[in-house]
C-alpha cells in the first residue's frame, strides 16, 4: 500500500523544482507516506502543513469560500502546496522558488484523484 | 359628520371659551380634515394665545400638511410657552430628525422622557432615532474603510486590510449572505499569517509573501503589504487565481500608500 502511495507521490516529485511530496493526516500532522529529497525534514513539514491547513480552513469557512481545494504558501525561497486528498488526508508538496506552479498543481490534483 | 365631531362642535358652540376646540381640532386632524382642523385651532388660539397645547396641535396639523417651516415656528412658540411640553418636544425632535440632526432629536426626546418616563411613544421614538444613529455610524465606518480601496472592483465586499493582531484597518468583507464578516475574518487571518511565518521559517523557505486558498466557492489571497498589515482579497470562483493575484498586488500598493499616510 505504502509503495503504491509513494509511486503516486513520485509523479509529483518528478516536476522540476519540487523537493518533496507527502501524504499527511490533517488532524494530527502524522506522516502517511513520503517522497522527499535529502535535507527535507519530513516530520516538521507534515506537522507544520497540517497546522497551517487547519488555520486556513477556519479562515476560509468564515469568508464563505467553502472548503479549500488547493493552498499555496508562497515564500522567498520556495513554496508549500497543500491539496486535501479526502478522508482527513492532505497531500503536501514543498518546492523551490522557481517551480512551475501550474504543473505542480496539476500533478498534485491528479495524484489526489488516484489516492482517493 | 361623525357623532364625536358633532358633539364637540355643539360643546364648543355652547361655550366658545372652552378648551373643547383642542379635542375637536385633533379629531378633525386624525380624519385628515386638515383645513377644518386648522380653522378650529386658530379660532381657539385667538381666545387662548398662551396655550402651549394649542400651538403644539397647530404645529402637528401643519406638519401633517407638509408645511414643516410653519410647523417649526408653531412648535417654537409652544416651546417658549412651556419648555417641558411633551408633545412640543416630540415635534421638535421630529423636525431635527427630518433635518438629519440625530443628536438634536435625541436631546429633545430625552427631555420629553424626563418629563414623562411612561410615554410609550417617546420610548419608541428614542429607539428609532438610536437605531438610525447606529446605522449611520456603521455606514460611516464602512465608507471610511472602503474608501481605502475606492475604485477597486469588489472593494465593498472582498478587500480587507487588517493589522497583525487581527484588528480591521479598512476595506470590507461580506459573506455570501451579505453579512459583515470583516472582524471575524481579520482575527482568523492574523492567526493564519502567524502560522505561515512559523512554517516558512522552520522549513527554511524565507519570508512568506502570499497565501492563496482556492475554495469550493471562491478564492482567497492573503499578503502582507507592510510589516504591520495583512491584506485579504476574496473573489468568487469565476475569477481566475492569477487575476486575483494581480488585483492583490495593486491593492497592496494602494494599502501601502494609505498606511504611509496614516503614519503621517
Amino acid at each position: 500500500m505504502t509503495a503504491h502511495l509513494v509511486r503516486i507521490l513520485d509523479r509529483v516529485t518528478r516536476v522540476r523544482g519540487v523537493r518533496g511530496a507527502m501524504l499527511v493526516a490533517a488532524e494530527d500532522g502524522l506522516v502517511i507516506a513520503e517522497s522527499l529529497m535529502e535535507g527535507v525534514r519530513g516530520n516538521a513539514l507534515a506537522a507544520l502543513a497540517a497546522a497551517l491547513a487547519g488555520r486556513l480552513g477556519r479562515a476560509a469557512a468564515a469568508t464563505g469560500v467553502g472548503s479549500a481545494t488547493f493552498v499555496h504558501l508562497e515564500a522567498a525561497r520556495g513554496a508549500l502546496l497543500l491539496v486535501p486528498a479526502g478522508q482527513g488526508v492532505l497531500l503536501v508538496t514543498i518546492t523551490d522558488a522557481g517551480v512551475n506552479l501550474g504543473l505542480a498543481r496539476l500533478e498534485m490534483l491528479r495524484a489526489v484523484a488516484e489516492v482517493a | 359628520m361623525t357623532d364625536d365631531i358633532r358633539a364637540l362642535t355643539a360643546e364648543l358652540a355652547r361655550d366658545p371659551n372652552s378648551l373643547a376646540f383642542l379635542r375637536l381640532a385633533e379629531a378633525l386632524r386624525l380624519r385628515e380634515q386638515l383645513d377644518a382642523a386648522a380653522t378650529v385651532v386658530l379660532a381657539g388660539l385667538e381666545r387662548h394665545p398662551d396655550l402651549a397645547d394649542a400651538h403644539d396641535l397647530y404645529a402637528r396639523i401643519l406638519a401633517d400638511a407638509g408645511s414643516l417651516d410653519a410647523a417649526r415656528e408653531a412648535w417654537e412658540r409652544a416651546f417658549a410657552l412651556d419648555s417641558r411640553h411633551v408633545g412640543t418636544l416630540k415635534g421638535l425632535a421630529y423636525l431635527a430628525f427630518c433635518d438629519g440632526d440625530l443628536d438634536g432629536a435625541l436631546d429633545r426626546l430625552e427631555s420629553a422622557l424626563g418629563v414623562d418616563p411612561t410615554d410609550e411613544s417617546v420610548v419608541q421614538a428614542l429607539q428609532t432615532v438610536r437605531e438610525e444613529a447606529e446605522r449611520r455610524l456603521a455606514e460611516g465606518r464602512l465608507r471610511a474603510g472602503t474608501d481605502i480601496f475606492a475604485g477597486f472592483e469588489g472593494a465593498e465586499h472582498g478587500l480587507l486590510l487588517a493589522d497583525r493582531r487581527g484588528l480591521v484597518l479598512g476595506g470590507a468583507l461580506r459573506s455570501v449572505a451579505g453579512g459583515d464578516v470583516a472582524e471575524e475574518v481579520a482575527a482568523y487571518v492574523a492567526g493564519a499569517a502567524q502560522e505561515a511565518e512559523r512554517t516558512a521559517r522552520l522549513l527554511d523557505l524565507g519570508d512568506w509573501s502570499a497565501i492563496v486558498v482556492e475554495g469550493a466557492a471562491g478564492h482567497l489571497h492573503l499578503s502582507a503589504p507592510a510589516p504591520e498589515a495583512l491584506l485579504l482579497v476574496k473573489r468568487d470562483r469565476a475569477v481566475p487565481p492569477g487575476r486575483v493575484a494581480l488585483l492583490a498586488r495593486r491593492a497592496a500598493a494602494t494599502a501601502r500608500g494609505w498606511l504611509e499616510a496614516q503614519r503621517g
